[in-house]
């Protein structure tokens, strides 16, 4: 009995060899696939890190001051030494100002309008305007930020001074002190750059073998597998585990680009990175392999992997757009992506440290979700037999 | 004429193919649009109700007054309050923090004192873009609750309490700096482009590698006609497709189309011309549908994405960058729909983008045809 189940398992191991050996074999003559499969991820990493930055510093300011007083003057070098702003054009009236807004050559005007000086001497209020091209919400906002909070502070200080100058007036203030942790410069490169290396790894590896079964299906070449007594599980993982090393390969490779090249910290454990990856791409493999078994020809399981997985992953997974943000409904269905998941395990290890007290639910997700890709692929594969 | 009477078998076998394929053909058609209604509620930049937690030391009517501040507005949620450092940390690693406010043990008395006090303000930077905002946000409401303090310490001794500084913001097309009014439109454009590239990347290699290809060839068919004949059929798919995003669109996210209709739908023409070219491109040069599978997704869903100005600004980026970003026929197509649906603006202002449109479309189509003429020898 022990000894006919032994045999049993040698056997099906014996098959699960011929099929990757069978698989490797096909790779080997398709040099081209096999050349995109390990280039094209650096080449998207190196390109695509660079472009995907939401830094925002000297955002081009055109100046427009209408007072002409040492107030104005002192108000205006406010917003050009703040950092944020860096005086490009200076205009003498305020529809030229609107001009370079229109035309976006500058990110924002500041007017300053006659009248502005002599309202600060009387201790009465003085208006400044900026105008913004609010097209871009997300820019917009974050100058208009910088904005108030450059206004916010010389409102202080000029209370302040008038404070001080008074006799026996003690005046409280609450003073904020910023730290940053994990990232202390807020460079959006640590951020965007890992979430550029699982996009990579997402499509590559989904794209190996989402045309694996649908491809011997059109060929015809899949009923020359079906006679022989390779069983539905062992032809699955003989397609999966050739894949499976050339995706970790993938992993390896974009990992150094990001650090090496790019210079993303990596505080937490490189071993823990490597053996939750290895996860992610069985989940994205045992996706693509699904895809292959659900379509009926190679443009049907294009059409599937495009619209049904990569493309909800990329825009709803928590790459750029916060997932807490979405609504309730939307949330829920971001539970199902991997890359959810693995967004969170990546910039959790590289940026934060995190350990295995923190990831396991993710991991735990990610092992649920492959166990039940890879049944459900036997399955629709058994019936695709049947 | 000729070459039209010329083109019609060609265009009628293709659609005879496709029509053939009704589950391929029902998800060129219908998809797109579901992708608008799924994505198009979800995409949203707007950084608010950022998780907070506070540590109150002090455990004073004036910390806690100054705390309600945090608390009641939208930007921050509290969510916790710790007693250590340990504990936010702890909060800011599981991802359930991403602010935290640390209130002294001296807060009341300093400002009961007259003095200056300070406190922590912690972040969770590793979001720059959240982490940036939270910073702002936070430095922003210390500054109003001191501005108060002091206006209440003029008030004590009988002067007018004012705040010195007012400043109009004034936003032009969006004056709510609704993030979704800038993204959808994009979305819109990026969905066509895909589409349209998805949509004839493995027409030609499919019948490269089913060996139909060489049944076309011994026809008296010209390779020109046909690039046509696979080019025209999903143009027309496609336009329908859109048709029904833009109807979606106005129904279910109120954006209407500002400018004018004809001119957004030659650059919707002319987007979906360059994204088929390069759908072609890829099924001329590839030998296998898993090949052209690869080049097609590798060449347009992520460049797509990150590279044309659909959520990065294109001026953000390194020069090198802008340079290569042209080889996204999405980018341009972005500035018109946006232009259009947002700011409505005429032709003049967008003609730019129709000629490299053009230039997109005429050098992958071109290529294309040649390839095919290769191919024929």
């Amino acid at each position: 009995m022990v000894a006919t189940r032994f045999h049993a398992v040698r056997e099906s191991a014996r098959m699960i060899g011929e099929m990757i050996r069978k698989e490797f074999l096909q790779i080997r003559q398709d040099r081209r696939m096999l050349m995109v499969s390990l280039f094209a991820p650096v080449l998207q990493v190196l390109l695509l890190g660079y472009a995907a930055t939401t830094d925002l510093t000297n955002a081009s300011l055109v100046v427009c001051d209408q007072d002409r007083t040492p107030e104005s003057r002192t108000f205006i070098r406010r917003f050009t030494t703040s950092g944020y702003f860096v005086e490009r054009y200076r205009v003498d009236v305020p529809d030229e100002a609107n001009r370079y807004i229109e035309h976006a050559e500058a990110s924002m005007a500041l007017v300053v309008p006659k009248g502005f000086g002599s309202s600060l001497l009387r201790r009465e209020q003085a208006h400044v305007q900026v105008v913004l091209d609010g097209t871009d919400a997300n820019t917009s906002n974050v100058l208009l930020g910088y904005a108030s909070q450059v206004v916010a502070s010389a409102s202080q200080e000029i209370l302040l001074d008038a404070a001080s100058a008074m006799r026996g007036m003690r005046v409280g203030m609450v003073v904020p002190e910023p730290r940053i942790w994990f990232n202390p410069d807020l460079k959006s490169a640590n951020y965007m750059v890992p979430g550029v290396v699982v996009l990579v790894l997402m499509v590559i590896t989904l794209m190996l073998t989402s045309l694996g079964i649908v491809r011997e299906k059109e060929i015809g070449t899949l009923e020359q597998l079906m006679v022989t007594p390779i069983k539905p599980h062992e032809l699955i993982l003989g397609k999966l585990i050739p894949f499976a090393a050339i995706g970790f390969t993938d992993v390896v490779v974009v990992l150094a680009v990001a650090r090496f090249w790019f210079h993303v910290p990596m505080v937490g454990s490189i071993p823990l990175l490597f053996a939750l990856s290895g996860l992610f791409i069985l989940t994205t493999l045992g996706l693509g392999l699904f895809v292959s078994t659900i379509a009926k020809s190679q443009q049907q399981a294009m059409l599937i992997a495009m619209f049904f997985v990569m493309m909800p992953m990329m825009f709803l997974g928590g790459f750029v757009f916060p997932i807490a943000n979405m609504p309730p409904v939307i949330q829920a269905t971001t539970y199902v992506m991997p890359l959810r998941y693995f967004f969170e395990i990546v910039r959790g290890i590289l940026l934060k440290g995190a350990g295995p007290a923190e990831l396991w639910h993710q991991a735990l997700a990610l092992i649920v979700f492959g166990v039940v890709i890879l049944t459900l692929s036997v399955w629709r594969f058994r019936k695709t037999l049947g | 004429m000729t070459i039209l009477k010329a083109l019609r078998p060609m265009v009628r076998k293709e659609f005879r193919q496709i029509r053939r394929d009704p589950a391929s053909l029902g998800m060129l058609l219908v998809l797109p649009a579901g992708m608008i209604i799924l994505v198009g509620y979800a995409l949203n930049f707007d950084v608010k109700h950022i998780p907070l937690v506070i540590w109150d030391q002090s455990r004073t009517h004036e910390s806690r007054e100054f705390a309600e501040h945090f608390r009641t507005t939208e930007y921050f949620s509290h969510l916790y309050d710790a007693a250590s450092y340990d504990e936010i940390e702890e909060h800011f690693l599981n991802g359930r923090a991403k602010i935290a406010l640390v209130i002294p043990e001296n807060f009341g008395r300093s400002l009961l004192a007259g003095e200056e006090t300070r406190v922590q303000i912690l972040v969770d930077g590793s979001d720059a873009n959240t982490g940036g905002q939270a910073v702002g946000y936070a430095g922003r409401m210390t500054a109003d609750y001191s501005l108060r303090l002091i206006g209440e310490a003029f008030q004590r001794v009988g002067r007018k309490q004012y705040v010195p500084l007012d400043l109009q913001p004034r936003i032009w097309y969006n004056p709510d700096l609704v993030s979704s009014k800038f993204l959808v439109p994009g979305l819109i454009g990026l969905i066509i482009s895909l589409t349209a590239v998805i949509s004839t990347a493995l027409t030609v290699v499919r019948e490269k590698e089913l060996g139909t290809m060489e049944q076309i060839m011994v026809s008296p068919l010209r390779p020109i006609q046909v690039i046509a004949g696979k080019t025209l059929p999903y143009l027309a798919i496609s336009l329908v497709a859109t048709t029904a995003i833009l109807v979606l669109g106005y129904l279910l996210f109120d954006i209407e189309i500002k400018g004018s209709l004809l001119v957004l739908y030659s650059g919707i023409v002319m987007v979906i011309l360059g994204g088929l070219g390069q759908g072609l491109l890829v099924s001329t040069v590839t030998d296998s549908q898993q090949v052209a599978f690869m080049a097609a997704a590798l060449s347009s869903l992520l460049p797509g994405f990150i590279l044309s100005g659909f959520v990065f600004p294109i001026s953000s980026m390194p020069v090198v960058l802008q340079v290569l970003s042209n080889v996204t026929v999405n980018k341009f197509f972005l500035v018109v729909v946006r232009g259009i649906m947002l700011k409505g603006v005429g032709i003049e202002a967008i003609w730019p983008q129709f000629v490299y449109m053009a230039i997109f479309s005429g050098v992958t189509l071109g290529i294309s045809v040649r390839r095919m003429q290769k191919q024929v020898r």
